[in-house]
């Protein structure tokens, strides 16, 4: 737990350091750290292919889904209104009386308010509707909520990405802390910033999430993934967030 | 003599596991469940970031591999610098070497957190591929 605390006041501190002597922020996006061509194509609507996804869960949006009649628009209106929303997870919910991430609040309106049936995870709709909530905070800085349950979430995340696994017995630390920036194989390792998501990677050649992202990592180092949804990934996506604080929301990013 | 010590230490050593061996100072000198290496074949699970993952973290003498980590010291002329028993010991223990070490220790079958179910009870190399890589590793002497 302390550990998790000092993790995010040094980053905080790093920061807002680095700020008050004019100096740069230490911190780069995984879209600095990428190709001339895949930059071109994030900052371009046209070509990023994940616009398939926003218009589909634009669609989403709009439409009734589940015994309840319901759409997503009868209850909050249009999509600006879901500006900010994702700078800010994941949060806790009274309602469910846990930390939940984007994708599971998402989903519990789809269940408990549309009363539809679930969606599996990293189905192209459950996809689509999260990448196009998220995409109207591009732009925003990330600001996750001073809450102590999301705090005590943070801090188990940040225990977990120091902690050694898998056959290869690396910890996230390993890489996106000490040896950001270094190749591994081919790839520069990121800082692992969650600035983009739900992000369209070429090597997925569709758009995921970041708990797709981070199994990706965890099966790199042959460790048993955590499983979608598990409070193991919302902690580290409350750490992540909180690494990241201040950073500027990109969604839909393009990666790699 | 030596092979006798080295017998008995292993035994001592690790009796369950069944993959016991000897470390006599920076080295374990006798060669892993008495495989014998072969240079060719080390050099294609070196260069195959699937099996002996070396280049995931390191550069070497194998031009075409496209993609070569910069993570660790490249691994060029390594047997100039190391011994066939040191050589061994790093691949089997190179925390022994650097504490924290990010090098996996290819020969440990045990005490992971989280190993997925496919690799569990496994290590990284058998005996035999260590021994290859060992060999081809030792017929490094070209420094870059
Ligand atoms: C062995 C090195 C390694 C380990 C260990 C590792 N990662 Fe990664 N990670 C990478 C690399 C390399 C990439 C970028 C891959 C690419 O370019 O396609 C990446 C990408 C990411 C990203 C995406 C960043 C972006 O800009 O979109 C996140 C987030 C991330 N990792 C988090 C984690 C977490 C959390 C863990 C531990 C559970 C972890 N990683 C473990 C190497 C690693
Ligand atoms: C995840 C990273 C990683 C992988 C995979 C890895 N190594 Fe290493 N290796 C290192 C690092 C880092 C060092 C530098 C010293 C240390 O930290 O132990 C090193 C050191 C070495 C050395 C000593 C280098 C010298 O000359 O001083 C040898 C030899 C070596 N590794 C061989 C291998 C071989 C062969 C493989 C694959 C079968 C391999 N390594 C896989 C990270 C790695």
């Amino acid at each position: 737990m302390k550990q998790g605390s000092a993790a995010v006041a040094f980053f905080a501190l790093l920061a807002a350091t680095a700020l008050a002597q004019g100096i740069a922020d230490p911190r780069r996006s995984g879209f600095d750290d990428m190709g001339t061509a895949l930059q071109a194509i994030q900052r371009d609507d046209f070509s990023n292919p994940a616009a398939l996804w926003l218009a589909e869960g634009e669609s989403a949006w709009n439409r009734q889904a589940g015994s309840a009649g319901k759409s997503c628009a009868d209850c909050h209106g249009g999509p600006e209104n879901m500006r900010g929303v994702a700078a800010r997870y994941p949060a806790y919910d009274t309602m469910l009386g846990r930390v939940v991430n984007l994708d599971g609040k998402i989903e519990d309106c789809r269940i408990r308010r549309q009363k539809a049936d679930p969606l599996p995870h990293e189905s192209r709709a459950r996809v689509a509707l999260e990448a196009f909530v998220a995409r109207q905070s591009r732009g925003l800085p990330i600001v996750p909520p001073d809450e102590p349950n999301v705090g005590a979430a943070a801090a188990a995340g940040s225990a977990l990405f120091t902690r050694r696994m898998g056959q290869l017995d690396l910890s996230c630390a390993q890489c996106h802390e000490q040896r950001a920036g270094q190749r591994l194989a081919g790839s520069i390792i990121p800082q692992g910033h969650p600035t983009g998501y739900p992000v369209y990677r070429s090597e997925w050649q569709s758009v995921g999430t970041l708990q797709r992202r981070l199994r990706n990592c965890m099966i790199g180092v042959r460790a048993e993934a955590f499983a979608y949804g598990s409070p193991e990934f919302v902690a580290l996506e409350a750490f992540l967030m909180r690494r990241a604080a201040g950073m500027t929301i990109e969604t839909p990013a393009v990666r790699p | 003599m030596r092979r006798v010590a080295a017998l008995l230490l292993m035994m001592a050593a690790t009796p369950a596991a069944g993959a016991g061996y000897a470390i006599l100072g920076d080295e374990i000198p006798a060669p892993l469940e008495g495989a014998v290496g072969d240079a060719a074949r080390g050099r294609a699970i070196v260069a195959d970031r699937a099996v002996g993952l070396c280049v995931l973290c390191h550069a070497g003498p194998f031009p075409e591999v496209r993609f070569q980590g910069d993570l660790a010291p490249p691994l060029d002329g390594a047997g100039s610098r190391w011994s066939e028993g040191q050589l061994r010991l790093r691949l089997v223990e190179p925390q022994r070497f650097t504490p924290g070490t990010i090098m996996p220790s290819y020969y440990r079958r045990e005490g992971f957190e989280r190993v997925a179910a496919g690799y569990s009870g496994k290590p990284i190399l058998s005996a035999a591929q260590i021994e290859d890589v060992v060999a081809y590793l030792s017929s490094l002497k070209d420094v870059k």
